[in-house]
């Protein structure tokens, strides 16, 4: 068997999370390919048995090791309750014939709502074609413990343990492993818990699966995308990290807070967002590049010092962990709708870098790239993840760590007469920071224009010149950028283009197109500013180009929306704007990473309409002048 | 040694000595009798004096007036946005605690629009010197109630006078946790505002700075008219501020045990006769980037390889 989509759902603090991260440990450990989504409601206990309570994971696991993405509708799912259960179907979350692992407790509950609520479901699923196990998760965990609402996550990871056929000695490492540093009465407690859920399981399961894995040499890593950032944070060198705690990207401060002083950094957890970038800045100032970690609401509360570290040419790292929006929005659930934002939300013109990782195991090695065009070209660099990445596990290859390079110490060394602080390359704009302590390079770093002297100035022809000369670095960065490669073959009748965590969605789906036949490829942007180079020529090979974003855009056919009015997603937007391409978009706000089958019914549906009349992307004929 | 024969050993030794005009850049653009102008002098004395090198010292400042302040002292400087000059002096101080830091801020600039980064300031007790240098208006904007804007007084958002009673930025201060310095002086009594500064450079932890000063231009009344007709009490101790006895016109004298915090407090809630003067200082509390710098180990490169390594097993499944 190829791969499986499970999903683990209870009432928030019933422990599902736990159980999902124990079975995912346990097919890591098997190496199996993992990807893995977490199921989170916004508050830290909802009211209970309602679908808006449900909390857990869903992972998919495969026989190959590599698992790009969050996969389909799932095959399995076991819901601590009718409701967490209902909350999935509710979520477009399971397949029609999905096999339903359920607490049959509620069957026979002392409360009449819940046993009729129970049945009602119980049909609804009947109904789709789908296969109910109901199984003694509260009954038999009361066997073992007083409260049996904390433990039965343990007796339902013995359960899948049985239900994929994995070994229970390596689940009971996994168990003794996560509750490490807890009482050994709890500890023994959740070993007996899972033995006795995997002996259920063996005795009364009639068909169980097997997805074995590939066997591979290579020494693999299983983590979230956070972790991920906080270790390539440390390889990168850093050695501040200043944030401010908000949802999705905190644990990657917590991870960080975690290691970093062993490694000679800490992170500061300052007063707010403002402040957060603030330190940070200063840090990079006095010649120790540091990063900020937040989300979209951070992001917007640290405008203002990302025009100051463009317009003072402060080396600064910022990672904006994408979730929902605008405002508070969808603050656990994945969107990529800051990308206008980061590449245009500062006052004045602000040119930075902005670059998105489209996997895990980019999210380790983005940080070193980011910090290294932050310090070599004076720049602003945005690191776009998002929650998806966030809080998913991947499996993917071990990093060489002794290949991280070491960090040289700082250059104090005299600055050479006359060596002035923004001594721009009148070509690239490219100039050598001065930094505190070095002798001879006293003056005033000013968030006024200034001159390449470093002082403020006020006159047109020097007002330009700074704007030019922190522009053309963004030029100069594009210079050293490769064409992004297709994926599929280089033309075609459709083209999806995407950026970050879509990637493996977009690529799984344009697979599973071609396989049909139809022709379509994909290309993926790592780089957001600068655009790599490229891009026109190689969207003039398709008929049709679209973005896939997890972003909003106007439908077409909605109320009221015109050519003109009609709002685009992000990407579309930029690449419209790049190439005068009528370069449309696959955009919505779903609060859940697409799924390759919608993606591919995507295609379906476009290629089915085209008519082969269509010529090349048009260009944007409503730009005037434009011939 | 007696005091001219250090003077004359100096005069031998000048070529290590640094002189006022190595902490000079360009020429001050600020109003003439502006008490800015007094505040840079100050400055470049007590760096004189403690013969700083001027690589060395890092002055960060906000946005107003006062904040061009980095612009006119040959140190390293950072003028940078407004309200948010505390926030960079944190990290230059985290990143480089071998690096004095001084940080110049307005009063509309620190207390209003900067206030959050002002309270938690104090509580992180970075070692640094914090001015405020407070006009009570708002001067570069042209004229516009501050947080210190005195009880009715008409300016260009308040034509028909002011609403609130002023902040006091005093009790404030000491109302905070982890305060290791305040104290109060003015523009227009130059030896107090040397002796001032002189000690909150030599204080350890974060000395805040108050300094009354005119502004000439949009509220020429202030502080009765520049101090003319502004009562004052001079707080006195043996450790604490020197008075000069030519100050004792401007007005009395007061004792205060600055170690005191009641004692401190008390006096902070008092703005008429202004405190001048050392009101608190406690030398005990730990500097924030001494804290997380004693807790942090920075490894040599093997090491730091190893613990990476040793990181990346927790996460290894096969």
């Amino acid at each position: 068997m190829p791969e499986h989509t499970v999903e683990i759902v209870s009432d928030a603090g019933e422990g599902a999370q736990k159980a999902a991260i124990a079975f995912a440990q346990l097919c890591a450990k098997a190496g199996n390919g993992l990807w893995t989504v977490e199921i989170i409601p916004s508050e830290i206990r909802p009211p209970p048995h309602t679908t808006g309570s449900a909390s857990g994971n869903r992972i998919r696991l495969a026989e190959r090791s590599q698992v790009t993405n969050a996969g389909n509708r799932a095959d399995v799912v076991l819901a601590f309750n009718e409701m967490a259960l209902l909350s999935r179907l509710q979520a477009d979350s399971l397949a029609d014939d999905v096999l339903v692992l359920i607490d049959d407790h509620w069957a026979s509950h002392e409360n009449e709502q819940y046993r009729i609520s129970y049945r009602d479901v119980i049909d609804q699923f009947r109904a789709r074609g789908s296969t109910i196990l109901e199984v003694p998760l509260e009954r038999e965990t009361a066997r073992h413990v007083e409260d049996a609402q904390q433990g039965k996550n343990m007796f339902a990871v013995g359960i899948l343990c049985a239900l994929y056929s994995k070994d229970v000695d390596v689940l009971e490492g996994v168990i003794r492993g996560i509750f490490k540093g807890k009482a050994s009465e709890v500890i023994e407690l959740a070993v007996t818990l899972a033995r006795a859920g995997y002996e259920y399981g063996v005795s009364s399961f009639e068909e169980c699966f097997d997805i074995r894995a590939t066997p591979t040499d290579v020494p693999k890593v299983a983590m979230n995308g956070n972790t991920a950032l906080a270790l390539g944070a440390i390889a990168a060198g850093f050695e501040l990290c200043s944030m401010y705690p908000i949802t999705p990207a905190t644990s990657a401060s917590h991870a960080l807070s975690d290691l970093f002083e062993d490694f000679g950094g800490f992170v500061h957890q300052a007063e707010d967002e403002i402040a957060a970038i603030g330190v940070a800045l200063g840090a990079s100032y006095a010649g120790k590049t540091a990063l900020t970690i937040t989300s979209g609401p951070g992001m917007a509360l640290k405008t203002e010092f990302q025009g100051l570290a463009v317009m003072t040419e402060t080396p600064l790292v910022i990672v904006d962990v994408q979730r929902g929006g605008p405002s508070t929005g969808l603050p656990t659930k994945i969107e990529q709708s800051d990308l206008l934002h980061a590449l245009y939300g500062a006052p004045g013109d602000a040119p930075k870098v902005v670059l998105a990782p489209s996997t895990i195991e980019e999210c380790y090695y983005i940080l070193s790239v980011a910090r290294k065009i932050a310090e070599e070209f004076r720049m602003l660099v945005i690191v776009l993840s998002d929650a998806n990445l966030a809080t998913g596990q991947q499996l993917f290859d071990r990093p060489d760590v002794f290949a991280t390079p070491e960090r040289p110490p700082l250059d104090l060394s005299p600055v050479p007469v006359g060596a002035l602080p923004y001594d721009w390359d009148p070509t690239t704009g490219l100039s050598e920071r001065l930094i505190p302590g070095q002798p001879g390079g006293m003056g005033v770093t000013t968030s006024l224009n200034h001159d390449r002297d470093g002082k403020a100035c006020y006159d047109a022809e020097r007002n330009i010149r700074g704007h030019q000369m922190r522009s053309r670095k963004l030029a100069a960065l594009q210079q050293t950028l490769q064409p992004p490669k297709v994926h599929g073959a280089p033309e075609g009748e459709l083209l999806l283009v995407g950026w970050g965590s879509t990637r493996g969605a977009i690529e799984e789906a344009v697979d599973a197109a071609r396989d049909r036949g139809l022709s379509v490829s994909s290309l993926h942007l790592q780089f957001l500013s600068p655009l790599p180079p490229g891009l026109k020529d190689i969207f003039a090979k398709f008929r049709r180009v679209i973005t896939v974003e997890l972003n909003y855009s106007d439908d077409p056919q909605a109320p009221l929306i015109t050519e003109e009015n009609r709002r685009y997603g992000q990407l579309a937007w930029v690449l419209r704007a790049a190439t005068l391409l009528d370069i449309d978009c696959f955009a919505n706000v779903p609060g859940r990473p697409y799924m390759p089958v919608e993606i591919l019914d995507e295609v379906k549906r476009i290629l089915a309409g085209r008519s082969d009349s269509e010529s090349p992307p048009k260009r944007l004929t409503a730009v005037k002048g434009a011939s | 040694m007696s005091a001219i024969a250090k003077e004359s050993l100096l005069e031998v030794c000048a070529i290590d000595e640094h002189r006022l005009e190595d902490y000079d850049a360009e020429r001050p653009r600020w109003c003439k009798g502006c008490g800015d102008h007094g505040v840079l002098a100050a400055l470049q004395r007590v760096l004189r004096k403690n013969n700083m090198e001027p690589e060395n010292v890092v002055a960060v400042s906000g946005i107003g007036c006062s904040s061009r302040l980095p612009h006119y002292l040959n140190t390293y400087g950072f003028h940078g946005i407004h309200g948010r000059a505390l926030p960079i002096a944190t990290g230059v101080r985290l990143s480089r605690p071998e690096l004095p830091v001084i940080a110049i801020m307005g009063d509309g600039d620190c207390f209003s629009i900067g206030g959050n980064h002002w309270l938690h300031a104090i509580r992180y007790n970075i070692n640094a010197v914090v001015l405020v240098l407070d006009n009570e208006v708002y001067a570069l904007t042209k004229m516009q109630a501050s947080p210190t804007t005195p009880d009715g007084w008409k300016t260009n958002t308040t034509p028909r006078g002011t609403y609130l009673h002023p902040l006091n930025p005093l009790s404030a201060v000491m109302g905070m946790t982890n305060v290791s310095f305040l104290a109060q002086t003015a523009t227009w009594l130059p030896a107090h505002l040397d002796e001032t500064i002189e000690k909150a450079w030599n204080h350890h932890g974060l000395s805040f700075v108050r300094i009354l000063q005119r502004c000439p231009v949009f509220m020429p009344k202030a502080f009765g008219e520049g101090g003319l007709h502004f009562p004052v009490v001079f707080l006195e101790n043996d450790d604490g501020i020197p008075v000069h006895p030519s100050l004792l016109n401007r007005g009395p004298l007061q004792p205060h045990d600055h170690r005191n915090i009641n004692e401190a407090q008390r006096v902070a809630v008092t703005v008429d006769p202004a405190p001048m003067g050392l009101l608190y200082q406690n030398t005990e509390v730990p500097a924030y980037e001494e804290i997380r710098w004693q807790r942090k180990a920075r490894p040599d490169h093997e090491a730091f390889l190893q613990r990476l390594d040793a990181a990346m097993d927790v996460h290894t499944v096969s």
